[in-house]
């Protein structure tokens, strides 16, 4: 199987707190992986390494077919190359339109000069209607997201960053906060997308991550501690003891 | 910009049809064009303030709209004035010394008159020879361009610099205030080249038009300066109102976010950074000669941070907001500081206007701040029953949705 994102060896160092020590980690380009681990393993912060938001201290993290390092471009380069994020907090423009963040992320020229003498094509307008009744804000289109509720949020993030069309998706802690129907319709929507790209899902919830039916990654003070099936990983007794045992 | 813009955005036709009234009823009342109710001083004070509507929607759209609280906005409107000073300065001078000198036996060289000219010009500073910043001040279109080439260009080095470092918030607010500063203290010069303190002068006065009153000139100026002032608001309004406003709007609130949806933050600073410091050149341009005199203590840092003030208490992040600020607060501003304002005899203290104006602008300033954070343009919100929910504070958690939505129609 090919190789989407390969990420090895890489430490970073916070202050001399070593949040990821010698990670290494691989995913193809149709796959869907969880990363589950106690608080503070390092989660988030692989994907800051992934996405260029935090610098690593050493080690390397491949991208694509032309195996290019990710290391060196910035962080709207490694969007537009077609990494997209979901943050753990709900990040959406809050003062402006459901409909205007959505058209913000769909994928269009991203240049200055290209956003001011930017005209949405009628195909953008389907596509942004597309999304929302995807995510179930088809009704709230035209309403300031600011307004729409904790799992509303969350959904118009996803929304967002299927509309980018990344390669890769890096969904942190999804259904935090979500009721049991929400959680439903968020695994429905990235099982969908795994179908064709990859996705990465931060969460800590077990029964989440059993329904995702993954392969899981389990991170432990910034490296890797198990991988494997979600079954497999939870009888590894190094697992249980760190985690589980808890 | 079609009709379906300004379909969208009513808000643009009433201020353009305000703004119409305005220099319609102005005209009517001038002494230059109509019946003499408003004096040719007043005329010129109406026409600066115009100007300084202009670069307070630059402002907003830098401060307001993308969220870089800049406070230099003011010296790139002071180098718009200087620019067309040199011009002004230079074609009056060497009309009246070319005038003096057909009455010689002799005609003179032309080297004579740029000699003369230069001493005219720079006696004041103990010099007589053109500074090489003068080289295109013979040429009206030179110095005109360069009106919009000088401070794009100090934006764009300026900006380049701040923002691919990604400075942000008050360290990048205190970077253009040094900048600033640096440029007044450099132009306070003698050998900066502009006359130091003196500054230029007489730039009233237009080169070959000495058979046109002043009550005439200044009504062509506040023309130009509404003409301006209008079409620098559905500029500013036009790149807001699209995808480059969520766009900036999306930085001003969350600038990582932006990033990661693979838009170059920094690009986008620089763009607006160096728009509004050319719609604040033009600004400056179209100011000075209605003031008559420029010198670097306009360029001094309280200037940008009074712009910031008119925007604060007009309303941030709505251009009418700006224009109301800017003229308000200007105009009532002029008015104490001008001594017109009696003192309020306290027995024991007497409150001259003229020193506690300044206080009363700061209380104002706070309260603003502190209460009104929409400033003056909130108003219209209560006008227009629109009063959007303050939804950026905690979330009500999953269930809550069906709440969040009465308040929203509240
Ligand atoms: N920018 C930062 N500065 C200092 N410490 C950080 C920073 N980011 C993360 N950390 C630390 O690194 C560790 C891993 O954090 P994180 O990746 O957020 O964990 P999680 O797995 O819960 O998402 C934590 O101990 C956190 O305090
Ligand atoms: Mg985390």
């Amino acid at each position: 199987m090919s190789t989407l994102l390969e990420v090895s060896g890489v430490s970073v160092s916070f202050d001399g707190f070593r949040a990821i020590n010698n990670l290494s980690f691989k995913i193809g380009p149709a796959e869907m992986r969880a990363i589950i681990g106690p608080n503070g393993a390092g989660k988030t912060t692989f994907m800051d390494i992934v996405t260029g938001k935090t610098r690593p201290d050493e080690g390397r993290v491949i991208w694509g077919d032309k195996s290019v390092n990710l290391l060196k471009m910035s962080e709207a380069k490694i969007a537009q190359a077609g990494v997209g994020r979901k943050f753990q907090r709900p990040t959406v423009f809050e003062d402006q339109s459901v409909f205007d963040n959505l058209m913000m992320a769909i994928k269009n020229d991203r240049t200055p000069w290209g956003v001011l003498f930017f005209k949405p094509k009628s195909s953008d307008n389907a596509r942004a209607e597309e999304l929302a009744s995807e995510i179930g804000l088809a009704d709230q289109l035209h309403r300031k997201s600011g307004e729409l509720s904790h799992g509303q949020k969350q959904w118009l993030e996803i929304g967002m960053l299927l509309a980018q069309d990344p390669q890769l998706l890096l969904v942190d802690e999804p259904a935090a906060g979500m009721t049991l129907e929400e959680r439903e319709h968020t695994t429905a929507l990235l099982a969908e997308a795994a179908k064709t790209r990859a996705v990465v899902v931060v969460e800590h919830d077990m029964e989440f991550v059993r329904r995702l039916e993954c392969k899981v990654t389990v991170l432990h003070e910034g490296s890797v501690l198990a991988e494997g099936s979600l079954d497999h990983v939870t009888q590894n007794q190094d697992v249980i003891d760190v985690y589980l045992g808890r | 910009m079609s009709r379906s813009f300004f379909l969208k955005n009513p808000s643009v036709l009433v201020f353009i049809a305000c703004l119409a009234l305005f220099t319609l009823g102005a005209t009517i009342l001038s002494d230059g064009f109509g019946v003499g109710l408003i004096s040719t001083s007043f005329i010129k004070t109406l026409g600066k303030t115009l100007c300084l509507c202009l670069v307070a929607i630059a402002m907003d759209l830098v401060w307001g709209y993308a969220g870089i609280l800049s406070l230099g906005h003011m010296a790139f409107f002071g180098l718009g004035g200087y620019m067309i000073g040199m011009w002004l300065m230079y074609e009056r001078t060497r009309l009246i010394i070319t005038e003096s000198m057909s009455n010689a036996a002799i005609p003179p060289t032309d080297q004579e008159v740029v000699d003369a000219i230069g001493t005219q010009i720079f006696g004041v500073v103990g010099s007589s020879d053109f500074p090489t910043i003068w080289l295109f001040s013979a040429s009206l279109p030179m110095q005109l361009a360069l009106v919009v080439l000088v401070p794009g260009l100090l934006a764009l080095i300026f900006g380049w610099l701040a923002f691919r470092s990604r400075v942000t918030g008050v360290y990048l607010s205190i970077l253009t205030q040094a900048m600033t500063l640096a440029l007044a203290l450099y132009l306070f010069q003698n050998d900066s080249g502009l006359r130091g303190n003196n500054g230029l002068s007489g730039l009233q006065n237009l080169p070959g038009l000495d058979a046109v009153p002043q009550s005439t000139l200044s009504v062509w100026f506040l023309w130009a300066s509404a003409l301006a002032l209008g079409l620098g608001y559905v500029l500013i309004a036009w790149v807001v109102s699209g995808k480059f406003g969520s766009v900036i709007r999306g930085i001003r609130d969350d600038e990582a976010r932006v990033r990661f949806l693979g838009y170059s933050v920094e690009g986008y600073k620089l763009f607006v950074f160096v728009l509004t410091a050319i719609i604040a050149g033009i600004a400056g341009a179209l100011y000075y000669p209605q003031a008559g005199i420029i010198n670097p203590a306009e360029m001094a840092p309280i200037a940008s941070i009074y712009l910031a003030v008119w925007v604060a208490i007009g309303g941030r992040g709505r251009i009418y907001g700006a224009v109301i600020g800017a003229a308000l607060v200007s105009l009532v501003s002029t008015w104490f500081t001008s001594g017109q304002v009696p003192s309020i005899n306290l027995g024991v203290y007497t409150v001259n206007w003229v020193d506690w104006w300044q206080v009363v602008l700061g209380l104002s300033f706070v309260l603003v701040t502190l209460y009104a954070p929409k400033g003056i343009g909130g108003l219209f919100d209560l006008i227009s029953g629109r009063t959007p929910p303050n939804r950026h504070g905690k979330d009500l958690g999953p269930d809550a949705g069906s709440l969040q939505e009465q308040e929203a129609e509240q």
